[in-house]
């Protein structure tokens, strides 16, 4: 080839051919650029629907997303108020925030030019900053492109035909590789541990499990819970209810790690080698706990870690108040009761059984030993139905039944039972009744979804046959010719709806008479604490009013600096967590009171 | 005898893209000795990555190298299924493959303008930019970005082929196709281009091994080595195609081997297209804040647009890698053969040679 090769020469000048022609990269007239269906523009974010778990924020590796106050919005359970800000001078537009948002309010737009003389301005907050952009997104995940994990991993039953047979445990519990992979679920959000009463340390012992590290999981569990085997098993689990991912798919099984956790430990030694619990020197102040509940246990426990001398007074022959008494036995089996008191025991709390407070010892008697005194008495009179026969052989409250089940002792249920009210202590009653072989019908007066009972709770009870009859009103007991229960009178009731906008009330239907034939009518609607055994002048200082003792500080201290509550009689909430909650509240109250710190 | 002077060129992109300077010594215009200076666009990038889970990684690994973000994406991805065993499903497996090849053309469009550009031929590069726009509308479609695309991650692909796209990824490519025909007009049918590509920048064939060299360098010295032939991954093995190679080793070589490798792989989409098994697109990750890999090590190659890149991903089992070590290509093309091949070369020269090796500074400096 020489430099004078003419075809070489004159090739490039076929690109003339090309004037005239349309252009490909600029566009006369101007036209707007058609930007893709997933275009990974300006981030929108549904106001509404996010729940501020800062999840982006954790996820976005530029650090470009900030959670921030935004007028108008407010925390609320489940909503931490927060929402994300972006700083677009950060922002890749990898959209990792998009794809780890459990909600999916977040999500890019086609908008991609954003020009303003304001520096300030590229603190970007999605959907308050551009609140017309919904129309207008692109980049988004639904729940099967979501990162989040919807699904959670089921728990292991008995069968519902088999577990009727006898008291065994119901919930077989997670193994440890179930475990690992639950865990994995969790965002970190911590909004559970917000609702928490107890504000327990839910990410992080998650974490730990996730992690593979068990013991840690256990030790951060007990750093304010000395109850937790118990709250794995039974608790309300607030928590759940305001989980991130249960927005878009099943809450994340907190209540199930947690007692994984503490399964880990089979025995109360095994507990206090892993826990490791730091005991502080004695201090000299003593403290009496009048009840062994989850309040008075929790008080006494960490008042024991504190160096107080602390001695609890129960009535009963088992500690665990309600949860040992209450609970059945296929919820809360009682190694579990005993394993956690005795670890208790084991670093100093001393429990006085059969020592009933204004019966065995009077209550002016340990005003004057103690240095502080923590009533944690609980609930133990149940609510009485108000309507005729109540009293004839044959009906029974839920709580006292349950006791005597839980003692030890047995209770002739006859053949067919009907169980009144709707929450966890009507479904216990119910399910109780169906495994000594008994037909049980639930009358309830509203409709199921109305329920205060667990709905895990509500379907165990389903799947053991037992029947529920919504919207159904009790008008009377009948008497049989033996004097005892032979069946139960009944309306049914149509739902009204509230015009001051709350819930619907169940109403009458005259005429709807129904009756249904029981040999046991099983009253739980409810219970109020009985403070019979409580000097008069006490009762004057310590205020009671509709049945709740009233404390008036956080440290739940009562009108008597000298005595702090807690547990049901205190709380409306009236469960064990809260009940837990007041116990390790009042710690910190009953150390600042005697301690000064 | 003449004066021995020095000279710089860079560190503002010399005819490349990104930082970096070479150092000549020069005698006349002739180089009688030259070194590469980096560390104008140090970004600590395998350091910030043992900082961030395994999954945030993936956004930071795109930016090693602007013009080829996505081998880098799958290269690491394909390290992270190693080490943790996660199967990738069949069609992700295509879809990958699709990225790869478009990943390749596009990255050949600018380097027609990058090679033709420094010869003085700015018409080509005008047109092979302007024409990579449609390319990058297939991106933008498939992945929601043009440029950086993060859409490769582990266990297979962010999001399925959008409704259409097929279509249109069809047309493109039989556009580009013609086009491929107005550019040898313009370039290698040039005089120009010839005069100034052949017989410069030679690596010799005997060397090239020794000094790292890969891809279109490698292959425009007569050795056939192609990671997708050798040790196929994505749908490679599934697809058939060739492998150019020219004897020469000089830059005209280079260039012809380039221009082949579009027409492979514009065979190699349409091919992948065509066979794509419908099906899943993505075998999920657990929730990324949590998700650890089991302790383990990988060491995954991927032929990149500008030859073999690899992949050393370490876990201790935690939920960051505890180590990324990055072999591209960029570092022996740029240091070790731009270093030796200068010699005796005319200054003018320096650009176009620069650009004939594929020199990616910001992936030297990770």
């Amino acid at each position: 080839m020489n430099f004078f090769d003419l075809k070489g020469l004159l090739q490039p000048l076929g690109a003339v051919k090309q004037l005239g022609k349309k252009p490909h990269t600029i566009n006369y007239p101007y036209e707007t650029k058609r930007t893709a269906d997933r275009y990974r523009g300006l981030h929108y974010n549904d106001l509404e629907v996010c729940i501020g778990c800062g999840n982006c924020s954790t996820i976005c590796q530029n650090a470009a997303i900030d959670m921030i106050n935004i007028d108008g919005i407010t925390a609320k359970n489940g909503d931490s108020g927060l929402r994300p800000r972006v700083d677009n001078g950060r922002c890749c537009w990898c959209a990792l925030c998009v794809e780890v948002c459990p909600t999916g309010s977040l999500s890019l737009t086609k908008d991609y030019i954003y020009v303003t003389p304001d520096a300030n301005a590229f603190l970007w907050t999605p959907g308050v900053s551009n609140p017309d952009a919904k129309n207008n997104i692109s980049f988004t995940s639904d729940t099967n492109l979501s990162l989040s994990m919807y699904q959670r991993v089921p728990m292991r039953e008995l069968d519902g035909m088999e577990r009727v047979k006898s008291f065994a445990e119901v919930v077989l519990g997670y193994s440890e590789e179930e475990a690992r992979a639950e865990a994995q679920r969790c965002i970190s959000c911590g909004l559970c541990s917000n609702v928490c009463p107890d504000h327990m340390h839910i990410p992080e012992y998650i974490n730990a499990i996730a992690q593979g590290n068990d013991n840690d999981a256990l030790k951060i569990i007990y750093d304010n819970n000395p109850f937790p085997e118990m709250c794995g098993k039974v608790c309300t689990r607030r928590c759940e209810d305001v989980c991130a991912i249960q927005v878009r798919g099943e809450a994340v099984a907190i209540r199930w790690l947690k007692r994984y956790a503490t399964e880990t430990a089979p025995t109360a030694q095994k507990i206090k080698d892993i826990v490791n619990p730091i005991i502080a020197e004695p201090n000299g102040k003593t403290v009496g706990i009048i009840g062994a509940g989850p309040a008075g246990l929790t008080a006494a426990y960490y008042l024991a870690l504190r160096g107080f001398d602390v001695t609890i007074y129960e009535a009963q022959s088992y500690a665990g108040g309600m949860t040992m008494f209450g609970i059945p036995k296929y919820r809360f089996p009682l190694d579990s009761v005993k394993k956690q008191v005795e670890y208790m025991e084991s670093i100093g709390v001393k429990i006085k059984y059969n020592t009933k407070v204004g019966r065995d010892i009077s209550f002016e008697e340990m005003h004057t030993a103690y240095d502080a005194i923590f009533v944690g008495i609980g609930f133990q009179k149940a609510w009485t139905l108000g309507i005729e026969n109540e009293d004839i052989p044959g009906c029974i409250a839920a709580v006292d039944y349950l006791n005597i089940i839980n003692r030890g002792d047995s209770f002739d249920v006859g053949k067919k039972v009907a169980v009144i009210g709707g929450g966890n202590v009507a479904i216990d009653g119910a399910r109780v009744s169906a495994r000594y072989g008994a037909e049980v019908t639930i009358l309830y007066r509203r409709r199921i979804s109305e329920m205060p009972a667990d709905w895990e709770e509500i379907e165990g009870a389903e799947h053991e046959g037992v029947h529920i009859a919504i919207q159904t009103i009790p008008t009377r007991i009948i008497k049989g010719e033996n004097g005892k229960v032979s069946g139960i009178e009944y309306l049914k009731a149509e739902m009204i709806a509230d015009e001051n906008g709350g819930r619907p009330r169940p109403v009458a239907i005259e005429g709807s008479e129904t009756i249904l034939e029981c040999d046991t009518v099983i009253g739980a609607i409810g219970q109020e604490a009985d403070y019979s055994w409580l000097p008069e002048s006490f009762k004057a200082k310590i205020e009671i009013k509709r049945g709740m003792m009233i404390v008036t500080n956080e440290f739940n201290q009562t009108g008597d600096p000298k005595v702090f509550a807690g547990g049901d009689a205190v709380n409306k909430t009236a469960d064990a967590i809260s009940a837990i909650a007041d116990g390790y509240m009042a710690v910190k109250g009953i150390s600042k009171f005697l301690l000064g710190n | 005898m003449e004066k021995e002077t020095t000279l710089y060129i860079g560190p503002q992109h010399p005819g490349i893209t990104g930082n970096m300077m070479v150092k000549l010594k020069v005698t006349g215009d002739t180089i009688s000795s030259a070194s590469t200076h980096v560390g104008y666009l140090h970004r600590a990038f395998e350091k910030l990555i043992e900082r961030r889970n395994w999954l945030q990684s993936f956004t930071i690994l795109c930016r090693f190298c602007v013009p080829e973000p996505d081998p880098m994406e799958l290269t690491y991805a394909r390290a992270v299924e190693e080490i943790e065993g996660r199967e990738v499903p069949e069609r992700a497996e295509y879809i990958r493959t699709i990225v790869m090849e478009l990943a390749r053309i596009q990255s050949f469009m600018l380097w027609y303008g990058g090679q033709s550009g420094s010869s003085g031929l700015y018409l080509v590069g005008q047109w092979s930019v302007g024409d990579r726009n449609y390319i990058l509308d297939l991106f933008e479609d498939l992945t929601g970005g043009r440029v950086y695309h993060m859409y490769i991650w582990p266990g297979g692909v962010r999001r399925d082929l959008p409704e259409g796209w097929k279509d249109k990824a069809l047309k493109t490519m039989d556009y580009l196709e013609k086009r491929l025909d107005e550019y040898d007009k313009l370039m290698f049918d040039s005089t120009i281009f010839q005069k100034r590509a052949q017989g410069v920048g030679i690596i010799p064939k005997d060397k090239a091994i020794e000094w790292g060299v890969v891809g279109a360098p490698l292959r425009g010295t007569g050795i056939k080595h192609d990671v997708r032939i050798d040790e196929p991954y994505c749908a490679y093995d599934k697809l058939n195609f060739i492998v150019p190679t020219q004897e020469g080793g000089d830059v005209w070589a280079r260039a012809l081997v380039r221009r082949q490798e579009i027409r492979q792989s514009i065979s190699i989409i349409r091919q992948a297209l065509d066979k794509m098994p419908a099906g899943e697109f993505y075998n999920k990750i657990p929730n990324p804040m949590k998700w650890s890999i089991p302790a383990g090590s990988a060491w995954v190659k991927t032929e990149s647009v500008r030859g073999e890149v690899g992949f050393y991903v370490e876990s201790d089992g935690s939920n960051k890698p505890r180590r990324v070590h990055v072999k591209g290509a960029a570092y022996t093309h740029g240091v070790t053969v731009l270093e030796k091949i200068l010699v005796g070369q005319n200054i003018a020269d320096v650009s176009f040679i620069l650009n004939s090796l594929g020199v990616c500074p910001p992936e030297i400096e990770r």
